[in-house]
């Protein structure tokens, strides 16, 4: 092999394009490119760079023009009037107008995507007033209507592509129309997607960089490779494992960061069935809680990533309140005597109770290194875990069937409870067979009365009652097992600047980036 | 037998290893939980009962078990492997797209593992016990030894992260756009790792096998023999132990290739290579069962493919043999 080898040097080409263009990686090929198709995180960050959205968050989370240049909202909160943008363009030439965000919104996402069909299904009517103008009707207030058109829930699609077409096999889903600042230009099956600046974009100046180039590499220790050897100049959330991260923090080649994902506001969390006993009993729960040191999960398991969550509202998003909170100090000694109290003694070998512990499939990531000290934690309190591993498919139908005893999972808050939090929580979302839901089985009426009234409260203050009220019920019934909110790092080369403006982070596209020492 | 009559039956017990692979592993698949709609479902972090219906109805999942096997079947009697759920593309187009990558990196890994294999064990055979024999028997066991995926990230972590000579990873380099020669060094470039990450293995096998047989041979009547009769020394090496020793090589190197072409899983995913490899692995992951059927279909007839090669290649080592006989 060394042999073969020694004349490689002379053989040296680059390995990847320089120059003015910013080579990232993913870490699977999407099977799709159409947005509204398929929602998730790795399609949202090539596709931000194609479609846009009305709206862009700012970093405190107001909304800034985006496609729509300007917004008025009535006093009653039932009438949302957006003025877009004039003079945008569709990569293909064809004018934007009123029509696409009203074919967007109405028809396409609503019948094909989950999060924008629970957004839009809270209005009455969506209509184009002129050419220019949309109005979205509401049947009540929903005071997080704005925050649910971004990109991530409401990417603008063009009607005339997909009007009257069959969505799922358009041609246009391989090879994608938007109005972004980035045009698609290849995908090499197997190996990257190439995206092309857009030089009719509609904003003077931008975008600063001629192509992106999202290169496939599906396994950690090349996506590590890649950045340390400059390959690829920017390493996205959870491209990384955390056990390496140190490496890349210590690379002065490598800037990290934990900016732009504020807007997803992830926490991971043990979720127990809570049909089945002891899950059902509060103090099982509450004692769990006591029996885990989350503050070693974030420091020793997540290297110092992120932070322990006191509830379900991440502690930076709007609605956060500390006050409200009950919290629950590592204490194994209180863990033991709530177990007690419910009459879980210990038994043969000191073991209180067994039970399953459905791991969700991350390799030997940090969800994977967590489960395995929950069970360690668990021991020391009496409680016996098996741990079950499982791939996607296994772990979607099996958790959506409510076949588990308890699982680690994670979910994202989107800048306002209504929108990612209140699915976790109502009864009305428990519907079997269907994965990311209520799968728990928590139920609580006043919960339920409470969401309701606070997604439709038109005051802030209001809300903010509502929801302090919400977080106080929430952690008194350790309705879930918060964990620790998320910072997933990003990692870029020094080349690269402004590679994210908001708390979307990637899924509002790489626009405003630009690369020093490009030519 | 004829030999056409020969190769009609290796036809027809390949179309019949086909299909039972194909239903072997159309049941298999469906034993474990959970589909591609609910793959879909979990990954998209938001779904709900209408996005898991509509792709259930879609990809024909809503059917019942038999009446899913009996039209896939029929539509490949006509030639047609179906869509893939994930890619939403034609299976046999995207199976096809990748196969030439895979015959590019086995083919190269196959040449330099029998070229090498060969020649070391020939060396260390001619003076067995001798240290140039301990030298090829210890690298030999090493190679054979330590794990493709492990000697693959070595290879990676010496030759691309420390000594920056080689591509760690991928087919060609993106955003080159190189064309003819300059590409073809580009890719050979690119191949050099996983290339010769698989063939160490396989040169370990061919190494030992090599220097064994011909060790054996040497002892055998008919070389005493050739050499009583006055033959050279390379005349006795060349006609009678290198010939006799061919036909377990060939065994060998036939089963070498019909392993590699179902897609050297590990170490095509190790160097990103987009091979079937990677793609069997996608397929799995994404329960996409049509792509993973495909594959299943493709690499079943290249199998027979090989077995018959092999049947020939051993015509061409020993003319008493026939095909047929």
């Amino acid at each position: 092999m060394l042999g073969a080898m020694a004349g490689a040097p002379f053989l040296s080409l680059p390995a990847m394009a320089r120059g003015n263009i910013l080579n990232a990686m993913m870490p699977a090929e999407p099977g799709t490119l159409c947005y509204p198709l398929l929602n998730t995180r790795l399609v949202q960050q090539i596709c931000g760079n194609i479609q846009e959205s009305l709206l862009l968050l700012d970093w405190n989370f107001k909304p800034q023009p985006n496609l729509a240049r300007s917004y008025t909202i009535t006093p009653d909160g039932l009438a949302y009037v957006f003025q877009l943008q004039p003079d945008v363009r569709w990569h293909d030439g064809h004018p934007f107008t009123a029509r696409d965000v009203v074919f967007s919104c109405d028809q396409m996402l609503r019948q094909l995507n989950p999060r924008s069909r629970n957004a839009f299904n809270n209005c009455q009517s969506i209509r184009a007033l002129d050419k220019l103008t949309v109005e979205f009707r509401l049947k009540q207030p929903f005071n997080a209507f704005l925050l649910s058109l971004m990109a991530s829930n409401a990417p603008i699609m063009p009607a005339h592509i997909y009007e009257g077409s069959d969505y799922r096999s358009n041609p246009h889903n391989f090879s994608p129309i938007g109005t972004g600042p980035f045009k698609f230009a290849r995908w090499e099956r197997g190996q990257y997607i190439r995206l092309t600046r857009n030089p009719d974009y509609w904003r003077p100046g931008f975008p600063k960089i001629d192509d992106i180039y999202f290169r496939i590499c599906p396994t950690p220790e090349q996506r590590m490779v890649a950045m340390e050897t400059g390959a690829v100049d920017i390493a996205l959330a959870d491209d990384i494992d955390t056990v390496v991260s140190s490496r890349l923090r210590a690379n002065p080649h490598i800037v990290a960061s934990t900016h732009g994902y504020e807007g997803v506001g992830e926490i991971a969390v043990l979720e127990m069935n809570q049909r089945r006993w002891p899950f059902s009993d509060r103090r099982f729960r509450q004692a769990f809680m006591h029996a885990l040191d989350r503050d070693f999960i974030v420091k020793a398991i997540n290297f110092g990533q992120g932070k322990v969550a006191s509830g379900p509202i991440p502690s930076a998003a709007p609605y956060y309140d500390g006050q409200a909170v009950s919290r629950y100090p590592y204490d194994p000694n209180r863990a033991r005597a709530l177990l007690d109290e419910m009459g879980l003694k210990p038994g043969a070998g000191g073991v209180r109770h067994r039970f399953s512990f459905l791991m969700i499939p991350d390799g030997d990531g940090i969800q994977t290194r967590g489960a395995q000290y929950v069970r360690q934690a668990a021991s020391e309190v009496g409680l016996d875990i098996e741990l079950q591993s499982s791939d996607w498919a296994s772990f979607a139908h099996r958790t959506g069937n409510w076949d588990f005893d308890m699982d680690n999972n994670s979910y994202g808050e989107y800048g306002d409870p209504a929108i990612g939090t209140a699915r976790f929580f109502v009864s009305s979302n428990i519907r079997k067979g269907v994965p990311q839901s209520n799968i728990q089985g928590y139920r609580n009426r006043e919960v339920d009365a409470l969401f309701a009234r606070a997604a439709t409260a038109i005051a802030p203050r209001e809300a903010q009652e509502i929801y302090s009220r919400l977080q106080q019920i929430l952690t008194r019934d350790v309705a879930m097992l918060w964990l620790f909110e998320r910072d997933p790092m990003l990692y870029y080369n020094r080349r690269v600047h402004d590679l994210v403006t908001g708390p979307n982070g990637p899924t509002d596209g790489f626009g405003h980036t630009w690369l020093s020492g490009a030519a | 037998m004829s030999k056409l009559t020969y190769i009609a039956g290796r036809l027809v017990r390949t179309l019949m290893l086909t299909v039972a692979v194909v239903l072997l592993s159309f049941f298999l698949i469906r034993l474990a939980p959970g589909d591609a709609a609910t793959v879909m479902a979990g990954q998209s972090g938001y779904a709900d009962e209408t996005f898991i219906k509509s792709l259930r109805l879609e990809y024909g999942l809503d059917r019942p078990l038999p009446v899913q096997l009996w039209k896939y079947g029929a539509a490949v009697a006509r030639g047609d492997l179906g869509l893939s759920y994930e890619r939403r593309q034609p299976v046999l187009d995207v199976v096809l797209d990748r196969l030439p990558n895979t015959l590019l990196l086995d083919g190269f890994a196959l040449v330099v593992a029998l070229a090498g294999g060969l020649t070391l064990g020939a060396f260390a055979a001619r003076r067995p016990g001798s240290a140039g024999d301990a030298g090829v028997t210890t690298l030999a066991m090493l190679f054979y030894a330590v794990p493709q995926f492990w000697l693959g990230m070595m290879a990676v972590l010496v030759f691309s992260v420390w000594l920056n000579w080689l591509p760690p990873f991928g087919l060609e380099s993106i955003g080159a756009d190189h064309k003819g020669l300059l590409r073809a060094a580009d890719i050979a470039q690119h191949m050099l790792l996983p290339g010769m990450t698989l063939a160490l293995y396989y040169m370990a096998g061919y190494a030992r096998l090599t220097r064994a047989q011909m060790i054996e041979i040497a002892e055998q009547d008919f070389v005493k023999t050739a050499r009583a009769k006055g033959l050279s020394e390379r005349q006795v090496m060349r006609r009678h132990i290198r010939r006799n020793a061919l036909i377990p090589i060939i065994t060998y190197a036939g089963l070498q290739a019909s392993i590699l072409v179902g897609g050297t899983v590990l170490v095509e995913n190790v160097f990103s290579w987009p091979g079937i490899g990677t793609l069997a692995y996608e397929a799995v992951t994404a329960r996409d069962n049509p792509l993973l059927l495909g594959i299943f279909i493709v690499t079943s007839v290249l199998v027979g493919f090989f077995n018959l090669l092999t049947d020939i290649a051993y015509t061409l080592a020993d003319p008493r043999m026939e095909l047929g006989a």
